[in-house]
């Protein structure tokens, strides 16, 4: 029989997490399929997510964070799944958001759905450096979208078919899949809406926005997004055989 | 140009597209990388032949001497190498990343048969 829902579940050396992280989901939707997408790890992460009773796709060598999830939508789409979870690896996402992300998109009011660590009061609070980034690229999307979104570095999302043949075309931008997403997804005309999940602080020393990378990070976004204007938006155009 | 400095440039011209012809003739470099070294071996051993029409060139675009015109052509015909490397990095790399991901994909298809789990659940159904 099949899921209507996938759980997909980027990790890269999560061995010592993931189980918990498996755990979580499947108390929360035990109905879903959970895929546990190993970034080429070096240690026991596909292992020990297959004994927590996922299905893992691994990656034959580390290819980072974008090139994961997209993974993941690739499968989904080849699977045919209605409806596709994302929740990180490393549990900084609570698995009990996941039916508050998945209803609007199962009820057909969103497309897309992102879960906010700012909405809610219990989620931890990034440093200030980061918090001012983050600030500078939702006032970017909120410009741009016409619409407030608060968290657009939230890995923790729901989307539907749609949205996932979207996701898995080449357009999709695999350096820091963020801010840009967002535009895109707007561009083509799909549905976005965020909730208010909990999140706490992640792992240290494995986020992909540590050390001098931010730097990079702010550059590359800013090119991505303003590429993502100019470019044609006739290349974002939804096409039925994803729908 | 003193005819020591004009049979230097002209030999390191014939020089630059002979290795080129060479390498492409055994298979070490691909036609379309060759293009640019081919012409611009060309160009630089006409204009070293005919020094009137580099004198001419030199006051068209401004330069002070022809042998800068000359360092000026290198130096674009670099940098329009790079630009063609970097292309088709970018092409390379996003194929690298396709095949990387339909590698896991088919892998975790052979792994799930192997298991007897079907990878693909109701998938011929989604796709109808």
């Amino acid at each position: 029989m099949r899921a209507d829902t996938l759980v997909i579940i980027p990790a890269f050396n999560e061995a010592t997490r993931i189980a918990a992280v498996i755990a979580g989901v499947r108390a929360v939707v035990p109905a879903a399929d959970i895929v546990v997408i190993d970034d080429g790890s070096g240690d026991d992460t596909a292992a020990v997510a297959r004994h927590a009773g996922a299905m893992v796709i691994r990656h034959p060598f580390n290819l980072g964070y974008g090139v994961t999830i997209q993974t993941g939508y690739k499968y989904a789409l080849a699977k045919g799944c209605r409806f596709l979870v994302q929740i990180d690896g490393d549990g900084q996402h609570d698995p009990a958001g996941i039916p508050a992300l998945l209803a609007p998109v199962s009820a057909g009011d969103a497309d897309f759905v992102i879960g906010s660590r700012f909405l809610n009061g219990n989620s931890y609070r990034p440093p200030l450096l980061r918090r001012f980034g983050m600030l500078l690229f939702r006032s970017i999307v909120a410009l741009v979208i016409r619409q407030p979104v608060t968290d657009c570095t939230s890995g923790f999302q729901a989307f539907n078919r749609e949205v996932i043949g979207f996701f898995a075309r080449d357009l999709f931008p695999c350096d820091y899949p963020d801010a840009d997403v967002l535009i895109s997804l707007h561009l083509a005309g799909f549905r976005i809406r965020e909730v208010p999940v909990r999140m706490s602080a992640g792992a240290a020393g494995k986020s992909m926005h540590s050390g001098i990378k931010p730097v990079y990070y702010v550059f590359k976004m800013l090119l991505s997004i303003a590429v993502t204007l100019l470019r044609s938006h006739r290349l974002y155009r939804r096409r039925s055989s994803c729908r | 140009m003193p005819i020591a400095q004009k049979v230097f440039a002209l030999l390191v011209c014939v020089g630059v597209f002979a290795v080129t012809v060479a390498m492409v003739r055994r298979r070490q470099l691909r036609e379309e990388y060759s293009v640019l070294w081919l012409a611009t071996s060309a160009v630089m051993f006409v204009l070293v032949l005919r020094y009137d029409w580099l004198v001419a060139l030199t006051g068209l675009i401004g330069a002070a001497l022809p042998t800068t015109t000359l360092f000026l052509g290198a130096i674009i015909f670099l940098m329009l190498i790079v630009m063609q490397f970097s292309i088709k990095l970018s092409e390379l790399a996003d194929r690298v990343k396709n095949l990387a991901q339909e590698n896991a994909l088919l892998r975790a298809e052979l792994h799930g048969k192997v298991a007897g789990t079907d990878p693909y659940p109701g998938a011929e159904d989604a796709s109808a």
